[in-house]
Order: C-alpha cells, then sequence, then structure tokens
C-alpha cells in the first residue's frame, strides 16, 4: 500500500518538477501519469507486470481505489463558488448561457468528429 | 448557551470540523447519487459543493477556513491523476487504435469550447477580463488558472468556471449522448474529458471504465492544447 502510494508520489514529484523546471503548458501529474505508464511497458518487458493482472497488484488497488473517488477531489475547489457571487450575478445570464450553449457544442463536435474519423479509419484498414 | 457557543467557536477555526464535513456530505451526496441508479441530473459533486457552500454562507465561514480542512481532500487529486496510468495501460490496445480519432477530435473540441463561450458571453457585453477568465472554462483547474492569469484574466473566477463547466458537462453528456443514439463509449468518454476536463473523467469513470480512461486522456491532452490555442484565439478576438 505504502510502496504503490511512493510510487504515486514519485511519479507526481518527477512530473512536477519537469513541468515547472522546462515551464510546459502541462500540469505536473499529467505528466507523473505519461511517466508511469511508459515505466509500466518498461516493467511488462520484464514480465514483472501485465495488464491482465495490474489490477491485483497494490498499485492497481490503490490506483482504482483514487479514481473511485475521484469526484470528491472536485469539491474542495468547486466550493470556492462562494467567494466569486459578485461576479457570477452581475453576468450570471451571459455567462450561464455560454456555458451551457458551448458545453453542449463541444460535446456534440467532439463526439461527431470521434465517431467520424474512427469510421473513416476503420474503412481504410 | 455559552458552552455550545465557545465549542463551535474553536471547532470551526479546526481542520477536523471542515474535513469531516467534505467528506460526510460526499458520503451522503454518493449515496444519493447510487440510490438514483446514477441518474445523470443527481451529480453528486454539484450536490457536495452547493450544500457546502450553502453551509459556509450560513455559518459566515470564510472560504480559507474551510480550505485548511478540505486541502486534504484536495492534495489526493495529483495522486489521483498519476493513477489514471493505471487504466491507461490496462486498455492500451484500444486507445492505440483511436490515436487519429483522438487527435481530431482534440483540435475540433478544444477549439469549439473556447470559441463558442468567449463569442456567446461577448455578445451579451460581458468586459474582457470576464471574457479571458472565461475563455479556458474546459481546462482542468491548474492549467485554466495559469492560462487566465497570464492573459489578464481573473484567476480565481476562472476555477469558479472550470468548476461549473464540470459539473455542466457531467450533467449532460449522458442523455445527450442517448439522445444522438451514440453508443460508443470511447468517444462519449473522450467529448466529456474534452467538454469537462476531470470532473467530467470522474461521472466517465462511474459509467464505464473505457469512457473513464479516454475522458482523463482527453483532459490532458485539452490542457496541453487550450495552453497554446487560447492566447492565440485571444489576440485574435480582441
Amino acid at each position: 500500500m505504502l510502496r504503490a502510494l511512493a510510487i504515486l508520489l514519485v511519479c507526481q514529484l518527477v512530473g512536477e518538477t519537469i513541468t515547472r523546471g522546462l515551464m510546459l503548458p502541462l500540469p505536473g501529474p499529467v505528466l507523473g501519469l505519461v511517466l508511469l505508464v511508459m515505466l509500466l511497458f518498461l516493467v511488462e518487458r520484464r514480465h514483472l507486470v501485465a495488464s491482465a493482472t495490474i489490477d491485483e497488484t497494490s498499485l492497481g488497488k490503490l490506483s482504482n481505489g483514487l479514481i473511485a473517488i475521484l469526484g470528491i477531489l472536485f469539491v474542495p475547489a468547486g466550493v470556492g463558488v462562494i467567494q466569486q457571487l459578485g461576479p457570477l450575478a452581475q453576468y450570471g445570464v451571459a455567462l450561464a448561457t455560454a456555458l451551457l450553449v458551448s458545453t453542449v457544442l463541444t460535446l456534440v463536435v467532439t463526439v461527431w468528429v470521434f465517431v467520424l474519423v474512427s469510421r473513416l479509419v476503420e474503412r481504410k484498414g | 448557551m455559552e458552552a455550545p457557543f465557545l465549542l463551535w467557536v474553536y471547532l470551526s477555526t479546526q481542520p477536523l470540523l471542515w474535513l469531516t464535513l467534505t467528506v460526510a456530505i460526499w458520503v451522503l451526496a454518493d449515496w444519493l447519487a447510487e440510490r438514483s441508479g446514477r441518474n445523470p441530473l443527481v451529480n453528486p459533486v454539484m450536490i457536495a459543493i452547493v450544500v457546502i457552500a450553502a453551509v459556509l454562507l450560513a455559518t459566515n465561514t470564510p472560504y480559507g477556513t474551510y480550505f485548511d480542512g478540505a486541502q486534504f481532500v484536495y492534495f489526493l487529486l495529483g495522486p489521483a491523476t498519476v493513477a489514471i496510468a493505471i487504466p491507461l495501460f490496462k486498455n492500451w490496445p484500444t486507445v492505440r487504435r483511436k490515436a487519429l480519432p483522438m487527435l481530431a477530435a482534440m483540435f475540433a473540441g478544444t477549439t469549439v469550447a473556447i470559441v463558442s463561450a468567449v463569442g456567446i458571453a461577448a455578445l451579451f457585453g460581458v468586459p474582457k477580463d470576464v471574457l479571458i477568465s472565461l475563455a479556458p472554462k474546459s481546462v482542468t483547474a491548474a492549467v485554466a488558472m495559469s492560462i487566465s492569469d497570464h492573459l489578464g484574466g481573473i484567476p480565481a473566477l476562472t476555477a469558479v468556471l472550470v468548476a461549473i463547466t464540470g459539473v455542466l458537462g457531467s450533467v449532460i453528456v449522458t442523455p445527450l449522448m442517448n439522445a444522438m443514439g451514440l453508443r460508443d463509449y470511447a468517444a462519449r468518454g473522450f467529448a466529456v474529458g474534452v467538454a469537462a476536463h476531470g470532473i467530467g473523467a470522474a461521472r466517465a469513470f462511474a459509467v464505464d471504465p473505457v469512457a473513464g480512461t479516454f475522458a482523463g486522456i482527453a483532459m490532458g491532452l485539452n490542457a496541453i492544447l487550450s495552453s497554446l490555442l487560447v492566447p492565440v484565439f485571444v489576440r485574435l478576438m480582441f
């Protein structure tokens, strides 16, 4: 359990150090995620870990446990809404319309392009 | 009368109270969501934020005091993001096959997210600093705030617009995709990740692990692309 936590924290720390050091437009934990995937592929080559059994390792269990509680981790930042009630009320209608319409458009366009290009790729393959 | 008041004065300044409130309200909100059969409208993130915000306003508790307790939960966001490596590793063959669709959808979705939000708000006559704060609303919070800060927006307002967008996307995605008749969970997950970052990914993981994995990738890609595109669009628009 602690070994698994150490792996996640080290990846995050290295990711944070590299992104800050090189001023990359990327959150440290996201680079940490990429580093951990690369690490897993390296270890897989030596047959120390396999994608079929990763869930049963302590790293797999801790990671899946964290992902299962992903929702609560956004609550503390979201509660920050109480600090911005002024601007939110002042431009309420404009911001609500912009957020709602933009979110629907983004979902629709993204999913359509994804499905369309998937079909094109599969037809060629 | 005096004793309970003194107890409140003590506890209300301690991290324990606000950490406990955050976890307890979440457990309750998640239980409600579970009982509703994960109905998209019963979104636990939204319920928990609204209830806790109401408690803080009613008790006149400053956000800083609340965050002293809630920061322990907030901290886990970093390790939890790294943890998405596990489903990514597990689902790698599926992910690899979808490289081209992801790349195309990322460019289209990120562009629409930025331009449509700023364009609509501009039609309402919203001032420039608020428009800039709105531009990275689909980007994961830390990156969105830094983009907003660099371009002359209000980072704290951006953080709130990001959270609202996340909840909106999580609530809308399931009924919208069902109405469109789309059953491809990779595509659905990717879309909610582009539109609604980590909060969307949390919803996607609650529905399907493959959807969650694609949402996690989308969140990361959107953060990179938005950092490059938002400054360009802001310069073109103003």
